[in-house]
């Protein structure tokens, strides 16, 4: 009942047809509204032809229309995953644009949730890429771990998702009078939490059958296509933005940067898991040497800029954002253009997946850890 | 004759209901099970700790409406979930619960018990197939090939088994194990056989025609409502009847030390608690477990088990030939069991284990050393 066309039918043997399998925009296991039209010949992939566009909110263009205070809410909604990373970098153009000097302890709050949100967002890797794998428990067990950091997020800064909590010039508010507490208490709990889920999945015998060796993409591939973050680190390059070009108070610590050897799916995977320890390392370090002190600059509600462009990068869970602001010294931006970090590792997709298997195609898919608010913009 | 007929129908419906408890009671299992593992509570709120849940459950698949999409091959569509379900259920004939409660005491038992859990692959291919969807078809195919492969290492264990017995009726092979429970004998046989089995449920690791995260659901994914939960029936019936194999195969049936093994109640318990315990067990691994793919599937069932299980045929002949004492077959068990796990860990890893790891990068402390 599935159309075939039977064209290639030869005389005196069994004759295969490659079949085209629509995957995506509604399907479990692409994160969300991508789409892979695969050419499958049995459960071997010979093409793959991705498309991306399901989730296209035109937000460059939007934030054209909107002034500077509110285009923070836009930049909350491109990696929902990530939302604080988002709001900082779109915060730290506006500031380089009008030389904004941002108070020493919102610098503290600010790197604090970044990488609470960078933990967040691995977390749920973590258990999409079990599920990707077929196993169901990782994701209850990161999940775990990830509902404390949202209900921290919820203290903070009000809402679980779409903060809109850094603002230019600073932060919203200062953080409760418990943070620093709760704080200590939460990155020792996520800290164990991650090891036991570690020790849950990442070794087993099934799962590195299924992860090593799966989609590599060596360190000279993977910087041609422009991949970034845990997708190249996994490749062996040691590029960070946090350490190549520091921002924020980020020179002040002192963490490190997993790198992997092969730049196979387990590799991408594992990178990830070590860069959660080394963010809660950041927090604890960063928590013991948050000074006292206002939280935001005062800046008038509807700002103007002068006129003049800036690019600004950061380090999100997904690899570097860039921000590309033009300013003609009105109250909203001339241009806003984003380099999304999962759109740029999404380019490699194709090459990976060619001369897999479909099981493996959803693992791949996976370990490049996609979102496709980001991709689509 | 016309009284045999009807007594055979009247177990044949008791059976039906019996196992449909048993079904409900599975999902109950399942899910508070599952729901233990992932630290939760399962299902809660339907009755007292969720016992109802299942029945909620059942009654809202009735309820629910049953679709159809324009391209399905209707009539093999609508017949195929019978076509998986009555093999399953006709197994159960044979299969014993206690000394005397069996619908038909099959010389037979485990020759037709085999036959028949073949034919439930026809269904699953033909569902794949009219259902008129290309994750179906793949999904189809991928149970074909799985389920036939794992016939094979299944069938040889079970004939491993009915040597050590010399018979093919259960009830004499659970009789035969008063003394010492074939597990014990023939390890080797009863993971072949556990394994085989997990394989021929489609449970994880094995889930590979189901897979929700690849195929979305594999043959079920166009089946809705009713027509979809003589499936789900299916399947838990089928666990049911492997894990009952296993428990008369391997484990002593109802027999156990100490227990009378002629009292029906007695019998029963102890059949239902081993029964329920190897399907915890199943359910231990769907918890825990990633899926395999389907190349790697059909390796270990081709290059590993069915080797293995010619290997665990050729000792139970030897052991029986020269008449050695139980403990040497045992040995002889173990210990290819052992050098396989050995064998196959080596062969599975692509690197030695100190090298799943990644290294930390830091140019503070390494004084820009790239490692």
């Amino acid at each position: 009942m599935v159309d075939v066309s039977l064209e290639s039918q030869s005389e005196g043997q069994l004759d295969t047809v490659q079949m085209l399998v629509n995957m995506g925009p509604q399907h479990p296991s692409t994160h969300g509204v991508f789409r892979m039209v695969l050419m499958v010949d049995g459960e071997r992939v010979v093409d793959v032809e991705p498309h991306i566009g399901y989730l296209h909110r035109g937000s460059e263009k939007l934030c054209e229309g909107e002034i500077y205070a509110q285009i923070v809410t836009l930049f909350d909604r491109l990696d929902y995953i990530s939302n604080l990373n988002n709001e900082m970098v779109f915060c730290r153009a506006v500031e380089k644009l009008m030389g904004l000097e941002v108070p020493e302890r919102s610098e503290y709050i600010r790197v604090i949730l970044c990488e609470l949100n960078r933990v967040a967002s691995h977390l749920l890797f973590f258990g999409t890429f079990g599920i990707d794998a077929g196993a169901m428990t990782p994701i209850m067990y990161a999940f775990r771990d990830r509902e404390k950091i949202q209900s921290m997020f919820e203290a903070v800064t009000g809402a679980r998702m779409m903060h809109n909590y850094i603002r230019i010039g600073g932060v919203k508010n200062d953080v409760p009078d418990d943070f620093r507490q709760r704080m200590n208490g939460l990155v020792g709990e996520i800290r164990q939490g991650i090891d036991e889920a570690d020790r849950l999945l990442s070794f087993g015998e099934i799962f590195l059958a299924r992860t090593k060796g799966i989609g590599v993409i060596d360190a000279k591939k993977a910087i041609s296509y422009g991949a970034s973050g845990p997708t190249l680190r996994a490749s062996g390059v040691p590029m960070d933005v946090r350490k190549d070009a520091p921002y924020s108070i980020y020179d002040r610590f002192d963490f490190g940067i997993p790198i992997g050897e092969k730049g196979d799916s387990w590799d991408r995977f594992y990178v990830r898991v070590e860069e959660m320890r080394q963010s809660l390392g950041i927090m604890e370090q960063a928590l013991g040497q948050m000074p006292d002190g206002p939280t935001i600059t005062p800046t008038r509600l509807v700002l103007r800029p002068p006129q003049g462009e800036v690019y600004v990068r950061g380090e999100n869970p997904r690899g570097e954002i860039g921000v590309y602001l033009v300013s003609n010294g009105a109250d909203r931006p001339y241009r806003v253009k984003v380099r999304p970090p999962s759109f740029c590792n999404l380019m490699a997709i194709r090459e990976l997946l060619l001369n897999t298997y479909v099981a493996d195609a959803v693992v791949i898919l996976g370990s490049l850890d996609i979102v496709l608010g980001e991709v689509d913009r | 004759m016309l009284l045999d007929t009807a007594l055979l129908v009247t177990a044949s419906f008791v059976l039906l209901t019996a196992l449909s408890v048993v079904v409900l009671s599975l999902v109950w299992v399942e899910r508070k099970f599952l729901g233990r593992i992932q630290m939760r509570m399962g299902p809660m709120h339907v009755g007292p700790f969720g016992l109802l849940q299942p029945v909620a459950d059942a009654i809202k698949l009735m309820a629910k409406e049953d679709l159809l999409s324009s391209w399905v091959d209707r009539v093999v569509y609508w017949v195929s979930p019978l076509v998986v379900f009555v093999p399953i259920f006709m197994i159960w004939v044979t299969i014993p619960v206690t000394r005397d409660l069996v619908i038909r005491n099959l010389d037979l038992g485990l020759f037709y018990i085999i036959a028949f859990s073949v034919l439930s692959i026809v269904g699953l291919v033909a569902a794949g197939w009219a259902s008129s969807n290309k994750y179906a078809v793949l999904g189809g195919f991928r149970a074909a090939a799985q389920l036939v492969s794992y016939e094979i290492p299944l069938i040889l264990a079970v004939l491993g088994v009915a040597m050590l017995a010399q018979s093919m009726n259960l009830v004499r092979v659970v009789n035969e194990q008063d003394v010492l429970v074939y597990a014990l004998i023939q390890p080797l046989g009863l993971v072949i056989f556990f394994i085989a089995g997990l394989a021929e449920l489609g449970r994880t690791p094995f889930d590979i025609h189901p897979a929700e995260s690849e195929v979305v659901g594999g043959p079920f994914v166009e089946y809705s409502g009713a027509h979809w939960s003589v499936f789900f029936l299916a399947e838990y019936i089928n666990t049911f009847a492997i894990a009952a194999l296993t428990v008369l195969l391997f484990f002593g049936g109802w027999l156990f030390p100490g227990l009378p093994g002629d009292v029906p109640i007695i019998s029963l318990a102890v059949f239902l608690a081993k029964t329920y315990l190897v399907i915890l067990v199943i359910f231990w691994i769907r918890g825990t477990y990633p899926r395999l793919r389907i190349d790697q599937l059909m390796s270990l069932g081709w290059k590993v088990l069915v080797p293995l299980s010619f290997v665990n045929i050729l000792i139970t002949g030897a052991y029986l030939f020269y008449g050695w004492p139980a403990w040497i077959l045992s040995l002889l068990s173990v210990a290819i069991l052992a050098a396989t796990v050995w064998g196959l860990s080596k062969a599975m890893r692509t690197a030695p284990k100190p090298e799943y790891t990644v290294r930390i990068y830091n140019p503070t402390s390494e004084a820009g050393h790239a490692g």
